[in-house]
């Protein structure tokens, strides 16, 4: 396997969604290959850092805008 | 079924006049779904902030990203007899919001946002260039305000067609199957634009995280 076919691959070695010879091949590779390595390890790290940002509380104004607005618009329909 | 009026009225929304546990969240869709409009208020205490990081990460206009967020909400209360259950109420959520978002990124955006046609370029050469070394625990150096503000500047950088299946597949995690029809596309494309989108994404990030980078 060469670069550029362990690059098409990346997203399925990361999935884990690979058949085990193709998955040994791609571990092969990036014994001889430092640089195929790197990008799957980094993008493994990107994946990880927007998982890992925990989305923030709301802004109190835009809480009430919303739960107020909701209020409304649900006791609309229901009236 | 309880008034929606007295429901509605309650001070706190988080704290529900309902019998309910926080926890059980198929209760509260039943509930809601027979007009409970407190429990269903709970489900949306639950997840606004998620919501809104995802409108916000599809729109990236705060303006649009709370208009999405409402009708979201608005749209699922309306919709949610519709609601079988078979997937988790997130996930519903999630689809919803979605689509509220992409319509008003494209009304922003009336040229450039079409999610169902092939992208220029697909084919090109996904061989990144110039790879360095990011050294341990490159997210660490950075404090989370000053991560958070990274994150969003570079998930704005990429071409909403990424940035859509990116932000369904690997932030809210729903499956490849729910991102194609969530997205209205084929599997294969949309493993064609996360591998993309993540490549796209890393290349930004390496000016951050590259040993010395831009700390």
């Amino acid at each position: 396997m060469n670069c550029d076919e362990v690059i098409r691959e990346l997203s399925n070695f990361i999935d884990g969604e690979l058949d085990a010879a193709t998955k040994h091949e791609i571990e092969s590779h990036f014994v001889e290959c430092h640089e195929c390595k790197l990008v799957v390890d980094q993008t493994k790290m990107t994946i990880k850092v927007f998982c890992d940002c925990e989305p923030v509380e709301l802004p109190g104004d835009l809480r009430n805008r919303l739960h107020e607005g909701l209020r409304r618009k649900l006791r609309e329909a229901t009236q | 079924m309880p008034s929606p009026n007295i429901l509605l009225s309650t001070p706190n929304p988080h704290k529900l006049p309902s019998t309910v546990a926080r926890e059980d969240e198929h209760l509260l869709v039943a509930a809601a779904k027979k007009g409970d409009t407190a429990a269903f208020e709970e489900l949306v205490s639950r997840y606004e902030r998620k919501i809104f990081r995802l409108t916000m990460n599809i729109t990236g206009n705060r303006e649009d990203a709370e208009d999405a967020m409402q009708d979201a909400f608005l749209k699922s209360y309306a919709h949610l007899k519709n609601f079988q259950g078979d997937s988790r109420f997130y996930t519903w959520l999630v689809r919803i919001a979605a689509n509220e978002a992409l319509m008003r990124l494209r009304k922003r955006r009336p040229n450039q946002v079409s999610l169902d046609e092939p992208i220029k370029g697909e084919e090109e050469d996904l061989m990144p260039r110039e790879i360095q070394d990011w050294g341990p625990g490159p997210d660490q150096r950075f404090a989370q305000t000053e991560m958070r503000e990274i994150l969003s500047s570079v998930i704005e950088q990429i071409e909403p067609e990424y940035r859509m299946v990116f932000v369904l597949r690997d932030i809210e995690e729903l499956s490849t199957e729910d991102t194609a029809s969530a997205l209205g596309l084929s599997v294969p494309a949309v493993k064609s634009r996360l591998l993309r989108a993540r490549l796209k994404l890393r290349q930004k990030l390496d000016r951050y995280f590259k040993q010395g980078g831009a700390n």
